[in-house]
């Protein structure tokens, strides 16, 4: 059988790590072929290897270019080889106009940080990310549905049974959660409070990401989060627009990002440096020291894999990056 | 006296030659590292902002390398900074560190400490030395900036990775040391010539000019805006900071001086969006931002220290220009929390974006 030709996208996030192939004979609403989406969980060289596991248990694949994206990008593209590493900002704003050409705004919640990117005829004219602090986000969110013993996947259709959502303190999680325990204290329903919640979440992020932004339709919310259907009701009724969720919304970094890596390859004619799938059973180490000679103190990292050093990075002065 | 300050760039360059004109010993504090901003945090209000507790660290580091005197500059407000020194010495005398503290103040109401304190600094020194330690800060400061500037322009371009830096490093020492207005001048020349030499002919890509605003100590301490020159640098793109130090000195010190009005072309430029001066660099940041959409610049960085009030005033006003001069601007904040990878991401992400329009610009 003949090998399946793809592009690779890596999101390797703080919460998520997201591998999806993509195939670029097909449109692009149907070109993802495969995705795989796992949790970090602190160990993203372990996952991304065990994402690369996955990938080739299920299937022949000939991989024509790789691109790396997310908080964890360098490094991921450092062990993978990737042909392209790619902030998260210009990767969600490429998977959003590939799911929609006329897409003028992009709501992306994630575990750790959310932000909106606004788009003019298909260029990215504005964004903005969190700032000062991460309420608002995935974890949070995961946070409080384990608080209440409530499956994740639960939260959102239990949200969408309230008729009269609590008014949480949105300001601070640390502040919203005892105003939580407090609303159950007085005895609100669960579903009352959790819509609450969502809509304490979409108020944070409105005023404090999205502040001064001209939010114009269409708006695509993407982002781990935008599977929580409570959360997809209160951004719309807070927005008074109609919100989209793409088919891919929580893996479009590694989406966007492959298809960089797809148009790099195609326009400079060069072959890919991935290194393949069998890196999945190499085994890589890192270890980090501080630089003692100058007073930048500057914290190097050291990657090998199989014992042979890969790559160094962190110096201010461009030592040790070679 | 064995005078310390703190730091703010390269300034310290100039500043040991001045100190030393006035028959002092110099204990330049060590560069910002990690134990500067721990030490500054840990004894300042947390709600000041980060300048304020990098200069608490220097002062410290400064004090325990054996210095007995403070010098600290202040100010009439609206910025904090006006009442920093006060502070200052207030920590430092929580502390138990017994030193003199001399703030410089502008000659203005009547502060009574004024000429007593200006008498202990001047009382070791005769003109003619004076006058020399002058001139010679006068040029290290001129040599520093103009390579400064000129490595915004060449580290884009450059043919090997963090040549520019690494040469840069060598040439401040260079002129650190320097003793005469001739030495200054000659390894100015040098250096210049060599930096001028790493630069690559030929251009890979488009080299973005994208301008830095913002308030005077993040823009020139790249301790506290983690080092944005060289960031951007190798993300291909040239920097214009629009703050140059020795364009304060002529301002505030020269023109001033003899009674000068200096802030003309600023409310020109900012004219419809900010009305006059609201403290620090407010103004000039309101009204740079205008000139570099004016100048065609691709973009504007403005930077800022969390909790500025003047530069709180000119983030409120610079979406309006950026909308009305069609000019891209993100605005970044900084303190002690700040995330290097979060920091860089909006950096990338906001090059992406004035290249994408660059090239929308180009096909029309």
């Amino acid at each position: 059988m003949a090998k399946h030709q793809v592009y690779l996208g890596v999101d390797v996030g703080s919460v998520s790590t997201n591998l999806v192939l993509v195939d670029p004979k097909r449109l692009p609403a149907e070109s993802v072929v495969k995705k795989i989406y796992l949790r970090t969980n602190g160990a993203p060289i372990e996952t991304l290897q065990a994402g690369l596991a996955r990938l080739q248990s299920q299937g022949q694949w000939d991989i024509l270019g790789v691109g790396a994206t997310g908080s964890g990008r360098e490094l991921a593209g450092t062990i993978i080889g990737a042909d392209v590493v790619k902030n998260e900002i210009t990767a969600h704003a490429i998977a959003a106009l590939l799911h929609n050409a006329q897409v003028r705004t992009v709501v992306e919640i994630g575990g750790q940080d959310s932000k909106i990117i606004v788009l003019r005829d298909g260029v990215v004219v504005d964004f903005a990310m969190n700032t000062v602090c991460a309420a608002g986000t995935g974890s949070f969110l995961d946070q409080q549905a384990s608080r209440l013993s409530i499956p994740i996947d639960q939260f959102g259709p239990l949200a969408l049974q309230s008729k009269n959502p609590v008014r949480i303190a949105g300001r601070c999680t640390v502040f919203a959660e005892s105003d939580m325990i407090h609303k159950q204290q007085l005895g609100h329903a669960i579903p009352d409070i959790l819509a609450g919640l969502c809509l304490a979440m979409v108020r944070n992020y409105l005023s404090n990401v999205a502040k001064g932004k001209a939010i114009h339709p269409i708006v695509l919310f993407q982002g781990g989060v935008a599977a929580n259907a409570g959360m997809r009701r209160a951004l719309e009724e807070a927005l008074e627009l109609p919100v989209e969720v793409p088919p891919y919304f929580d893996v479009m970094g590694a989406v966007g990002v492959a298809k960089l890596a797809q148009e790099h390859l195609e326009s400079s004619g060069q072959t890919t440096r991935f290194g393949g799938l069998e890196i999945a059973h190499s085994h890589f180490t890192s270890s980090s020291f501080e630089c003692p000679d100058c007073s930048n103190r500057c914290e190097i990292v050291q990657i090998s894999r199989d014992d042979s050093p890969l790559a160094c990075w962190g110096s201010r002065c461009g030592k040790f990056s070679e | 006296m064995k005078v310390t300050f703190p730091h703010m760039g390269n300034i310290y360059i100039p500043i040991e030659s001045l100190v030393q004109g006035m028959g002092h010993d110099v204990v330049v504090p060590p560069m910002d590292t990690k134990r500067t901003l721990d030490l500054g945090t840990k004894y300042s209000p947390d709600t000041t902002c980060l300048p304020f507790k990098i200069i608490v660290g220097n002062l410290i580091e400064g004090i325990d390398l054996g210095a007995d005197c403070v010098l600290m500059a202040g100010g009439t407000g609206p910025c904090r900074l006006g009442y920093y020194g006060e502070v200052h010495k207030g920590i430092l005398e929580d502390l138990g560190k017994k030193v003199e503290f001399i703030t410089i103040e502008p000659p203005r109401g009547n502060n009574p400490n004024f000429w007593p304190q200006l008498g202990k600094l001047f009382e070791k020194t005769n003109l003619k030395r004076f006058a020399g330690g002058c001139l010679l800060a006068w040029a290290k400061l001129n040599a520093c900036e103009e390579l400064e500037l000129l490595a915004l322009v060449v580290r884009p371009r450059e043919r090997e990775f963090g040549s520019t830096s690494r040469l840069l490093k060598q040439a401040f020492q260079q002129i650190k040391k320097a003793q005469s207005l001739s030495a200054v001048g000659k390894f100015r020349e040098e250096s210049v010539h060599a930096v001028k030499g790493l630069m690559s002919t030929s251009e890979k890509e488009k080299v973005l000019r994208v301008g830095l605003v913002g308030e005077i100590y993040t823009v020139l301490e790249p301790f506290v805006n983690l080092q944005i020159e060289e960031r951007l640098g190798y993300l291909g793109v040239e920097v214009y900071r629009t703050i140059s130090l020795v364009d304060w000195v002529k301002n505030h010190i020269f023109k001033q001086g003899i009674g000068l009005r200096i802030d003309q072309a600023l409310r020109r430029s900012a004219a419809g969006y900010l009305r006059g001066f609201v403290g620090g660099h407010g103004l000039e940041t309101v009204a740079r931002t205008v000139d570099l959409a004016e100048k065609d610049y691709a973009g504007a960085i403005h930077i800022l220290p969390m909790t500025c009030m003047p530069e709180i005033v000119a983030q409120a006003i610079l979406p309006q220009i950026s909308e009305d001069k069609h000019i891209p601007v993100l605005s970044l904040v900084v303190d002690e929390h700040t995330g290097e990878a979060g920091f860089q991401t909006r950096l990338e992400a906001f090059v992406d974006l004035l290249h994408r329009r660059e090239r929308c610009r180009i096909l029309g």
